[in-house]
């Protein structure tokens, strides 16, 4: 079983340690009992006792068509970017590269601003797969400008992405202005998932089903990170590869960003400290990455609902925070040895 | 027969970029007036003045900002600083109880203690970030980015505390912008910048000493730590002008620095921080007149330096060097 | 003379600089020499203020290199490191002329113009004054700085490996210019060598470093010996007098 990741200059290959998957049951009680909390807190009067006892009207309707939707979509959209995340740093073989340090984000949300401008009516499900094309293309640009990189800083990577992003953002934010659509916007690329109810996030579970797909193709993933000569040797198709993981990463972007907007940094710090802990075998992080992914998520969604109570700071807005500092974090402490 | 371009002295390209700057100036006052000179030039003036008044702390805190940091790719507003600046108005309006919709409050006084914070912040930044050795560029620019994400989610956040309902109405009134540049500052602005342009002056030879790098600037008798410290405060009085007039742009400087160095004809001080603000003119104002008054695409000015500013960027970046 | 008291350097765990301590008397060329990681250069740095010592003192003609007026200092010591590179466009001319800074701030006298051209002759860059640095050979841009240097006229000049990026002719012009500065104008050249025979034949004094101490110190004549090589580089150095220099053979 491969075990370590590609070194690039700066970046070092942390070996796996063998952690046992019995442990997953700590995080994922923890998500049990935030989902549980979740569901129970909200702008609506909702108590599990009404719910129990049938005294409360309402209660079951809210529960079905809002709280567990959108205690679903969290827990999918978290565990689907942070798995995005990992395909990313695997392929592009650097630790900070993820879908919102790439274009990937905001190509997808060019591609929902273009389609609600040239043809609004189209059904969710024909948006989600034309922010996908967005995003890829917009992914495929961003690999374009690293091979022409001379010197792979590992620093650069990310740099070069979040630059591309903000100019595609800014070609965006133009159209949008020309439109009059620039509210619209806003609330495309701030996380938000307020407005989630049922029939409005089904989208997510396709990138949870993306997910499940990686982890089974992670060794493929994993070889594909050892750079092509490595990987033909082993008789795969890189650029096939590499074609697939892409389009998958593109697909989960798309989907989060149609349902529910941008959620900055979740893919790079979720398979960073994921990889501290347990090293960087993917097949094991896998698992490890999608709880710890969404159990992020839906605690900094709690968050957002509980500070500003009965108002909401969007999801988009707290992970720009403390994934912010994360990042941060992680950069600078690195730093200290020498990077 | 041929234009020998490189033999063209600084002091005409000064000259002859000070003129082009002029007669943009001139179009951004004249054009589409509709006679009405009483109310037009005031009007007009004001805006002018700020824009003017843009360039020049953009273009100006770039270049030392660059000199003191031995690269041209960083500057303040990659480094996040005027999100920072943005974060300490909004920090100020909501610990401070102050309803912004209402305008309460002398906002000359304001801005000089947001003034005074952001001086103070903007050094514990650099200090945080430049502690020491020579680091990668790369690092810092990184990091940089980050720190201005952050801060802008911070202030979104700050300003949901001030008022969750109403905060995108917040986010317009508190801030400026290029749709709303708060002329209501310039006189406080005008001396800020005066002041700042004083003490930078009365260092303006050290400036080419600092650009050639930390060690033999050191060996030249630089107090390296003190410069660059009180240049600091310079910047950060400049950033928070700037901010405060026409709201954040991040690519600007990087586009008005470079541009001064492939032009100025010369590394010097002396002429590259004129030629910045010339250019910083230039760019600004004939930019508005451009977009606003021959291609009528309202105020999208800062979207498309935003624009061209990250596409130099990525050049800049993926080039041979370094 | 260059008083080094109790000077030490230390990374978290790591001690690059122990407890040295040291006198170097004005005049003449002093070669510093040892094995890598001896800590050579980071001792060089602390003396010219480069660098801050994590303990002790150096006191330059009595002057405290961290408390005294640096451009004082920046009168009487001049320090040239390697990894020069600018991103600015100079000539060489310009580079020399801020040789000239700590004695005239910015406002060049016809002096000032005197010594540029003085130490652009010593160098033997008067063909390429006029030409920008960036189209120079490492070789070339090495004297450049060198130029600079000597133009700031110190009496003590330090410099830290200066021979790296030359050819064989400009690294032996480069040392018999150094003892000509030092036996002509009085200066005190404290030099950083890899190359020990260049030590061997040019220095008047050599410091030889190890682990982060002085191993020994004194003449070329005391110090290039095999026993002593032996201890300082773990290598079999024969020592053979070949018209009257001593030179060292490793190969």
């Amino acid at each position: 079983m491969i075990s370590t990741r590609q070194a690039e200059e700066g970046a070092s290959a942390r070996p796996a340690r063998n952690i046992s998957h019995a442990w997953l049951a700590l995080p994922l009680f923890l998500t049990a009992a935030l989902v549980v909390f979740s569901v129970g807190i909200g702008a609506a009067d909702f108590s599990f006792a009404g719910l129990l006892a049938g005294t409360q009207s309402d209660a079951w309707q809210l529960l079905v068509v809002s709280r567990l939707p959108r205690t679903l979509a969290l827990l999918l959209a978290g565990m689907s970017l942070a798995v995005a995340g990992l395909i990313m740093q695997m392929l592009v073989r650097n630790r900070f590269v993820e879908p919102s340090t790439a274009g990937t984000i905001e190509s997808a949300t060019l591609g929902v601003l273009v389609l609600a401008l040239l043809a609004p009516d189209t059904p969710v499900f024909g948006k989600m797969l034309v922010a996908a094309g967005f995003a890829l293309a917009g992914t495929f640009l961003f690999l374009a400008l690293l091979r022409r990189i001379p010197l792979r800083s590992p620093y650069l990577v990310p740099l070069v992405g979040l630059i591309l992003g903000g100019v595609v953002q800014a070609v965006t934010t133009f159209f949008a202005y020309r439109h009059d659509m620039l509210q619209t916007l806003h609330a495309w690329t701030v996380g938000d998932f307020s407005g989630v109810l049922r029939g409005r996030y089904e989208l997510l579970w396709i990138g949870g089903a993306l997910a499940l797909v990686a982890w089974f193709a992670a060794d493929r993933f994993t070889v594909a990170g050892m750079g092509q000569q490595f990987t033909t040797n082993l008789g795969l198709n890189y650029k096939r590869l590499t074609l697939w993981g892409l389009m998958i990463v593109s697909a989960i972007s798309a989907v989060v960003v149609v349902t529910a907007g941008s959620i900055p940094f979740l893919g790079l710090i979720v398979p960073n400290v994921v990889s501290i802990l347990f090293g960087d075998n993917m097949r094991r992080s896998v698992p490890w990455v999608a709880v710890l992914g969404g159990l992020f998520v839906l605690a900094c969604d709690i968050i957002g609902r509980l500070v500003v109570a009965p108002y909401e700071i969007p999801i988009g807005t707290v992970v720009g925070i403390i994934g912010g500092a994360l990042f941060l974090f992680l950069l600078l402490r690195g730093r200290s040895r020498g990077a | 027969m041929a234009l020998d371009l490189k033999a063209v002295s600084p002091k005409t390209r000064l000259a002859l970029l000070g003129t082009a700057a002029l007669a943009v100036v001139a179009c951004f006052m004249l054009i589409g007036a509709g006679g009405n000179w009483n109310f037009v030039l005031p009007f007009r003036g004001a805006k002018l003045a700020a824009m003017v008044l843009v360039a020049y702390a953009i273009a100006v805190s770039s270049v030392l900002f660059q000199s003191i940091t031995h690269n041209r790719i960083l500057t303040p507003s990659i480094m996040g600083f005027d999100a920072l600046y943005l974060l300490i108005q909004a920090v100020i309006v909501f610990s401070l109880g102050i309803d912004p919709l209402l305008d309460t409050g002398n906002p000359n006084l304001r801005f000089a203690f947001e003034v005074i914070m952001m001086t103070g912040f903007a050094c514990l930044l650099f200090k945080a970030l430049f502690n020491g050795a020579a680091h990668s560029l790369h690092l810092m620019l990184l990091a940089g980015i980050v720190f201005g994400l952050l801060f802008r989610s911070l202030s979104s956040f700050v300003m949901r505390l001030i008022d969750p309902n109403e905060f995108m109405v917040l986010q317009d009134r508190m801030f400026a912008s290029f749709n709303a540049i708060q002329t209501g500052l310039l006189w406080v602005s005008a001396i800020a910048i005066g002041l700042a342009s004083v003490v930078a002056w009365r260092l303006r030879h050290q400036y080419d000493v600092l650009s050639l790098g930390r060690e033999i600037a050191v060996n030249l008798g630089i107090d390296y730590r003190r410069t660059v410290m009180l240049t600091l405060a310079l910047i950060a009085v400049m950033v928070s002008v700037s901010t405060a007039l026409v709201g954040p742009v991040t690519f600007f400087g990087l586009l008005v620095s470079n541009l001064a160095y492939v032009t100025a004809g010369s590394d010097k001080h002396k002429y590259l921080l004129p030629m910045a603000v010339l250019w910083g003119v230039v760019f600004l104002v004939g930019g508005q007149v451009l977009l606003e008054r021959v291609l009528e695409l309202n105020a999208t000015v800062s979207v498309v330096i935003e624009f061209v500013g990250g596409i130099l960027f990525l050049f800049l970046i993926t080039r041979k060097k370094h | 003379m260059i008083e080094i008291s109790n000077i030490s350097k230390r990374y978290g765990e790591t001690v690059v600089v122990d407890d040295v301590t040291l006198t170097l008397p004005a005049g003449g060329v002093t070669a510093i020499i040892g094995p890598n990681g001896a800590g050579k250069s980071t001792v060089l740095s602390m003396i010219s203020r480069l660098l801050p010592m994590s303990a002790g003192r150096v006191l330059v003609d009595g002057i405290d290199v961290l408390k005294g007026d640096s451009k004082e200092l920046a009168r009487r010591l001049a320090i040239l490191r390697q990894d020069n590179h600018l991103p600015m466009r100079l000539t060489v001319r310009d580079l020399v002329a801020f040789g000239r800074y700590p004695h005239s701030g910015g406002r060049p006298t016809v002096d000032d113009a005197l010594h540029v051209e003085r130490a652009l002759g010593y160098l033997s860059l008067e063909p390429l004054a006029d030409r920008f640095l960036d189209q120079l050979s490492g070789g070339q841009r090495q004297r450049a700085f060198v130029a600079m240097v000597l133009c700031q006229d110190t009496d003590y000049v330090l410099l830290d490996e200066p021979l790296n990026n030359l050819d064989m002719r400009h690294a032996v012009d480069m040392m018999k210019l150094l003892r000509r500065a030092a036996i002509e104008l009085g200066k005190t050249v404290i030099l950083v060598l890899h190359d020990i025979n260049f030590a061997s034949c040019y220095a008047d004094r050599i410091v030889a470093m190890r682990d982060g101490k002085v191993a020994y110190h004194g003449t070329p004549l005391e110090l290039i010996q095999p026993a002593v090589l032996h201890d300082l580089y773990q290598l079999d150095i024969r020592v053979r007098e070949i018209d009257g220099q001593r030179i060292c053979v490793y190969y």
